[in-house]
């Protein structure tokens, strides 16, 4: 490991952003700042989609559409899945940790465009409170967040003109940050870092703002149509004009299947970053995992027809589709092995942020395999707009991104805010989150084999008791923020003095004080070259440094 | 070893679908078992690695060092690129071999040719089954034609050849069925869980659906696609009878000559 840390100089500019609290609520153009608004911001939205969340599963305790009307149940799950990936995931895993790691991972003082980078954050909230606040004014739009035409056309315009418009808004927030990130990790490194030392969250970065850069304004440039379609009355999308309408849904899963990665990606960089410091050992198979990210990347824009297997669309079609789909598992299963081989041989800490990565990994896993069976045209064909695919993304995007999110908290908390949190509560949170997890999506598998399609707010009686298993398990979910939330806000106040390094970790971000100053770094940034340098070499295990019990374990 | 038989054995007893009421149902079963034998190796396999190393190599009091430095071994990561490449690639082919046999690789042009009922030049967009090769010629049965409209928010069927109008599809069993789909307003999606098949109606796209109808009975048809408020209740049934009863009902429901329209 060869970390140069220069002499400090205590040369201070003046300050000309606020200071304290208040620069929460500003336009800062501090990377960290902005992180953290991202974060927050996410998490707020993330409660209201979770709210929203609850809704549906009280509506779904019963076969009968009792709890609300019709119109808004589909409002209402059009809502939960917009916020949920538009504001809560995509922001989150890509705009807060992005812009609070990737400055200090490349060595810089600021991302690219620091300036930028304040507007992306500043366009999120307005966008998600004139989402929500629709339902309010003029009824939300009832589509679903695929809003397909020409359903999307025929229900009451205001909304989902609404709906587009904050779509749009949130698209080009993330075109904005996807530029910011590319120049960032290719132009702002420290001089004498090269690209393979890069911590792997950079490369999953890097992945990811080139799928957003590629493909949201594909999605924005079908929004603009689309809202042609309602407003003016043109013809690209309604069938009854003359358009058609699974044009729209090439157009929309060219972007929408991207956006999967473009929320597990960064996950997956995440991940990356957390296992190595709390096993003690280097990231298993750096090169591979960086030519994975790459190949999903590219494998990533030419699968997005398998959304629409049941459209008519022509055989050679479904045959390269499945094809290409199915090739997806080769480097995501590369990226599994290689944690799990990371893993194997460690001195792991069983902390929250492990076991919500370990969560994670088991998650994926599981949805990645009913990923694979839905990529087969005549298994997808049973199970498509069914419940089975409920489950399967849930497990994907939640039991992957969130899980991987909130390991991400528990790990860089005491960076952000200089404290620990609780750990005893962070193993509260995990549990109750994991079980409540499998227990809310796990059984939907079965309904959806079993003939319950989705975005239904009524259903076959035989449905019931699983219906209700897994409000018990949605239930359980929302018990589990409750630790978390509490954990978070006492430990700011109250929490254990974590100073610069809690976890004797490596990359840059560690190190510099707890929460790090404006610029990152006092002195100069520091050259990390062996972001994961570490564990001892089999054949040096020192005698003197290591316990006689370890020596024991290690059966020498 | 063990984890490949227990993964065989579960995915031979496993019993999550409903029962198979078409001639592609069994075949889809088929499939169902061998992807869900591969999937069950395949995550016991790694909850096993994963539960395994976090017991077995978790920090215990008093050890303070690192664990191994081990950077990458690349005859094991050839291995494990090689083997999901592998895997993937049998399961794509083998899906192809199955989506064959449900009728799915037939060109689109060669049902419209087929399809007696349908006007001349009319484009038909085919989903599985819609060739008439699978049903059809095997057989040497012509496939009951019936002519499906899908709108906000319920299925009508239409037997053109006797003209009557029905809420509910009646079939018969051991026949191939050939239905004419057509959606009036918006996207639905015609879905008999039992009959292992699911089409998008698109309006503006007439859709030709086939399948063969095995087990006597009543199933659930589905919508399937987001089409509205009353999108739940968008069901319908298929009643599946046997040859004599269904021309019975067939007959007793043709209209007399003078009829309301």
């Amino acid at each position: 490991m060869t970390i140069a840390i220069p002499p400090s100089d205590n040369q201070h500019a003046e300050r000309l952003q606020p200071t304290g609290w208040l620069r929460y609520f500003s336009f800062s153009v501090d990377h960290k700042v902005i992180g953290l608004q991202y974060l927050v911001c996410g998490f707020i939205f993330y409660l209201i989609g979770g709210l929203l969340a609850g809704a549906i599963r009280i509506e779904l305790t019963s076969p009968i559409s009792d709890f609300m009307p019709r119109d808004v149940y589909n409002q209402v799950l059009t809502l939960h899945g917009t916020i949920m990936i538009f504001l809560w995931i995509v922001p989150v895993v890509n705009g807060a940790f992005g812009n609070y790691l990737i400055p200090f991972y490349v060595g810089a003082r600021d991302m690219a465009f620091p300036r930028l980078n304040a507007v992306a954050f500043w366009m999120i909230p307005p966008a998600g409170l004139m989402l929500i606040s629709s339902y309010f004014i003029t009824g939300a739009a009832q589509s679903g967040w695929t809003a397909y035409p020409p359903l999307s056309i025929t229900t009451p315009a205001a909304g989902q003109i609404i709906w587009i418009l904050s779509v749009l808004f949130l698209g080009g927030s993330s075109i904005f940050g996807g530029i910011n990130f590319i120049a960032t990790i290719l132009k702002m490194r420290r001089p004498g870092l090269k690209l393979m030392q890069l911590p792997m969250y950079c490369w999953a970065m890097l992945g990811t703002s080139i799928l957003v850069v590629l493909s949201t304004p594909v999605l924005a440039g079908t929004l603009i149509l689309l809202s042609f379609d309602i407003v003016a009355h043109t013809g690209f999308f309604n069938p009854s004009m003359g358009g058609n309408a699974v044009v729209y849904q090439h157009l929309f899963w060219f972007y929408s299947h991207p956006a999967v990665y473009i929320m597990v990606l960064p996950a997956f960089g995440l991940v990356s970053e957390i296992l190595p410091v709390h096993c003690r050992k280097p990231l298993f198979g750096y090169v591979t995992m960086v030519y994975s990210i790459m190949a999903i990347v590219v494998l990533g824009l030419v699968v997005w027809a398998h959304h629409m297997f049941t459209s008519g669309t022509p055989p050679w079609m479904r045959l390269f589709f499945t094809i290409a789909t199915s090739f997806i598992a080769v480097p995501t299963g590369i990226k599994f092995f290689n944690w799990l081989a990371t893993l194997w041989g460690g001195r792991i800490t069983l902390n929250s942020a492990v076991l919500f990565s370990c969560g994670f990994i088991l998650n994926f896993v599981f949805g990645g395999i009913t990923g694979v069976a839905l990529a087969q045209v005549p298994f997808d064909i049973h199970v498509h707009d069914t419940y089975f695919v409920v489950a399967h993304f849930h497990y994907i995007v939640y039991g992957g991104s969130v899980f991987v999110i909130f390991a991400s908290i528990y790990h860089w908390y005491p960076k952000f805010t200089g404290r620990m949190l609780n750990e005893d509560l962070g193993r509260l949170h995990f549990l109750l989150t994991f079980v409540g997890f499998n227990l809310c999506f796990a059984p939907q598998h079965w309904l959806g084999l079993y003939g319950m399609p989705r975005r239904v707010a009524e259903y076959d009686p035989q449905f019931a008791f699983v219906n209700q298993l897994s409000s018990v398990g949605a239930l359980l979910m929302a018990i589990s923020t409750l630790p978390f939330l509490f954990n978070v806000v006492q430990s700011a106040f109250k929490g254990r003095i974590a100073g610069d390094n809690p976890w004797n970790a490596l990359t840059p971000e560690w190190l510099t004080s707890s929460p790090p100053p404006v610029e990152n770094w006092t002195g100069e940034a520091p050259l990390v070259t062996e972001p994961y340098g570490y564990g001892v070499p089999a054949d040096q295990l020192d005698l003197a440094a290591t316990s006689g019990r370890d020596l024991w374990t290690n059966g020498q | 070893m063990v984890l490949v038989l227990g993964g065989l054995w579960i995915g031979q007893n496993v019993n999550l679908l409903p029962v198979d009421a078409s001639a592609n149902a069994s075949v889809y079963d088929e499939l169902f078992r061998v992807l869900f034998s591969i999937g069950a190796i395949l995550f016991l396999g790694i909850l096993g690695v994963l539960v395994f190393s976090l017991i077995q190599f978790r920090r215990r009091s008093g050890q303070l060092g690192d664990g191994l430095a081990i950077e990458g071994n690349l005859p094991l990561e050839i291995f494990w690129t090689a083997v999901p490449a592998f895997v993937v690639l049998f399961v794509g082919l083998y899906s192809f071999d199955i989506y064959d046999r449900m009728g799915g690789m037939a060109p689109l042009s060669h049902s419209a040719h087929d399809h007696h009922s349908m006007v001349a030049g009319e484009e038909v967009w085919g989903g599985i089954g819609s060739s008439s090769s699978q049903s059809g010629s095997e057989t040497g049965l012509l496939p009951v034609p019936i002519e499906v409209t899908a709108m906000q928010f319920a299925f009508l069927f239409h037997y053109p050849k006797e003209d009557i109008m029905a809420g509910e599809l009646h079939v018969p069993a051991g026949r191939p069925v050939s239905l004419k789909m057509e959606a009036k307003d918006v996207i639905h999606a015609f879905w008999v869980p039992e009959f292992r098949i699911k089409q998008d109606v698109i309006p503006g796209q007439p859709t030709v659906l086939n399948f063969t109808p095995t087990k006597p009975g009543r199933y659930p048809i589905v919508c399937a696609e987001l089409c509205g408020p009353y999108h739940g209740g968008m069901r319908s049934t298929v009643v599946v009878e046997d040859p004599e009863d269904f021309d019975t009902w067939l007959t007793n429901n043709t209209k007399a000559p003078v009829s309301e329209a």
